[in-house]
């Protein structure tokens, strides 16, 4: 759906985006990690054509871009850096003069096609208030139903839970994983880890401009040959595993061994309570800290 | 995407709020004008507007020769100024350009919501101040509103109803192009800026330059090819016969700068980073 080759973008000095080879493939759902500066917004405004590159190759649903951008987009659903809205007009309003702008769609269609969008994202009851008395939440929902007017086969959105409360952000990540089901690419851009965690299929993260990790996330999340194991006696483990045992942290160890069903029979056989065990697992957040440096907008 | 910039344009209260102002003006004049009664001496003031006590049915042409030299171009700036520059500062630029419109496209249509606004604005000022004029001045003496019988022009000769409704509409064409130059700068600076305040600065200022010298002796050699040169040239639609000199040379520069600064604005536009 979505690769690139050599990626650059350079603002006079400034490498934005270095070198990026993205590789988001159909059905996926894709998500971009990095920290605040990694170069995450000018990826995707590249992808879309708004940002031009300075070097490298991008290709969109089968289509060159910029050159050919002007096919791929009209299946392609986005929000980029939080949604574009008319202030003096609703909600409805301001749907309306976004599908009347571009191509397609018949015009006694749209109303529809309006109403359905708004449904969607949880806006069906909207009044004709303007969107300045809108609340961040409620323009955030507008502009995610602004990109799936046209029922797109690609979504790209650029942190799309930003103003959202737990129960907003719920919504919408159930409302991104049904899209997802009914064959829609979900390219996710976001610095919160949790989200992507909780939605996506594969992870990219990036790093001053570098992408230096892409991968599945169940690959990312793989065991790492080591067992947690919970006990009240934890000395009696110490000494029975002899050298296996990694770290101590009162009643809680860290075991080297390669699957926790054989580690908790020989426990057991040895007459050693166990009140828990299971393969340790990486977390995405450790994956992203080994993966990135410091903080970019850290200034020291 | 025209239909569309249309419909913004007259969704939006400072459209009406701006057409509202550019009519009260030749409205406040004529206040003045009727409850004193002393024209303007001649060669000073606004053109017409002595002429205008006589009759009123030339109220119009008098209210175009108020608003055209200072507050029609301000307001075609400020809003050419916005036009591109707001729409990226409201973040809806780039939600435009991906739905997709093709940036040419916008230019173009953002340029005929523009034309279309002068349009409805010095219309609005025609009919008012049309109004005002034969309610305030007595233009028909028998039924009030209707068109008179004849009006004597600048030069002493009489007008039809028939004619000064033509040289009105020819004026009104004229007074479109000459804004266009108007439009086009700001367009142009609304490209390179995200403040519309900031392009229509520039605009203005690049206006004013041009009004300034044009009255400067010094500056006489550029002065044929200022934009602001002729703009008053449609008053000589006003004299019998027609005296087209002028009217030829405006157009003319108006044409240039429209093409040369569109054509800026576009080259600018195509190969811009859309990045707020």
């Amino acid at each position: 759906m979505i690769t690139t080759r050599g990626l650059v973008k350079t603002y006079g000095k400034v490498t934005a985006v270095d070198d990026v080879d993205l590789d988001v493939r159909e059905g996926d759902r894709y998500g971009l990690l990095g920290p605040n500066g990694s170069g995450k917004t000018t990826l995707v405004r590249m992808l879309l054509g708004l940002v031009f590159a300075t070097r490298g190759e991008i290709e969109v649903l089968g289509f060159k871009v910029p050159r050919r951008v002007r096919e791929a987009l009209p299946r392609i659903g986005a929000m980029v850096e939080g949604p574009g809205l008319y202030a003096h007009l609703n909600g409805r309003a301001n749907l309306t003069l976004m599908d009347a702008a571009g191509p397609g769609g018949s015009r006694s269609d749209r109303k529809r096609r309006v109403g359905e969008a708004l449904e969607r994202v949880g806006l069906a009851g909207i009044d004709r208030r303007p969107v300045k008395a809108y609340s961040l939440g409620m323009r955030q929902r507008l502009g995610l139903a602004a990109a799936l007017l046209r029922q797109p086969r690609l979504l790209v959105l650029d942190e799309p839970t930003n103003g959202l409360d737990p129960r907003g952000i719920r919504e919408i990540r159930d409302l991104l994983a049904e899209l997802n089901a009914e064959g829609t690419t979900v390219f996710l851009s976001s610095h919160l880890l949790g989200e992507i965690d909780a939605l996506c299929s594969r992870v990219g993260v990036m790093d001053r401009g570098r992408l230096v990790l892409q991968d599945e996330l169940s690959a990312l999340r793989a065991p790492t040959g080591r067992v947690l194991v919970g006990t009240p006696e934890p000395d009696r483990v110490v000494a029975l595993l002899n050298g296996r045992v990694e770290k101590r942290d009162g009643s809680r160890l860290t075991v080297r061994h390669a699957d926790p069903g054989d580690l908790n029979t020989e426990l057991v056989q040895a007459g050693i309570r166990v009140t828990s065990i299971g393969a340790e697992r990486r977390t995405l957040e450790q994956v992203v800290l080994e993966a990135t440096t410091t903080s970019s907008d850290r200034v020291s | 995407m025209i239909r569309v910039e249309i419909a913004k344009l007259f969704r939006r209260p400072r459209t009406y709020v701006i057409a509202g102002l550019l009519c009260a003006l030749p409205f406040v004049v004529a206040v003045f004008l009727a409850t004193t009664r002393i024209p303007p001496p001649p060669g000073q003031g606004g053109a017409f507007l002595s002429a205008v006590l006589s009759n009123g049915s030339l109220y119009p042409a008098a209210a175009m020769a108020l608003v055209m030299p200072v507050f029609l171009p301000v307001s075609v700036a400020v809003l050419a100024g916005d036009s591109v520059a707001g729409e990226a500062s409201q973040g809806t630029l780039r939600y435009l350009l991906i739905r997709p419109v093709g940036r040419t496209r916008l230019l173009v249509a953002k340029l005929v919501a523009l034309i279309v606004f002068v349009l409805f604005a010095i219309g609005a000022v025609l009919l008012t101040s049309f109004l005002t004029g034969i309610t305030m001045f007595g233009g028909e003496p028998a039924a009030g509103v209707a068109i008179p019988a004849d009006v004597t022009s600048l030069s002493g000769v009489t007008i039809t109803p028939f004619g000064l409704v033509m040289r009105l509409l020819a004026t009104v064409a004229y007074i479109v192009i000459s804004m266009l130059s108007v439009a086009a700068i700001a367009l142009f600076l609304s490209t390179i800026t995200d403040s519309g305040l900031g392009a229509a600065m520039g605009a203005l200022a690049v206006l004013v330059t041009s009004q300034v010298l044009v009255t400067l002796d010094a500056a006489a050699a550029i002065r044929p090819y200022l934009p602001t040169r002729y703009w008053l040239a449609w008053v000589d639609f006003f004299r019998d016969p027609i005296l087209w000199r002028d009217i030829e040379r405006g157009a003319g520069i108006q044409l240039v700068f429209l093409v040369v600064l569109l054509g800026a604005a576009w080259a600018n536009f195509m190969t811009r980073d859309i990045s707020d």
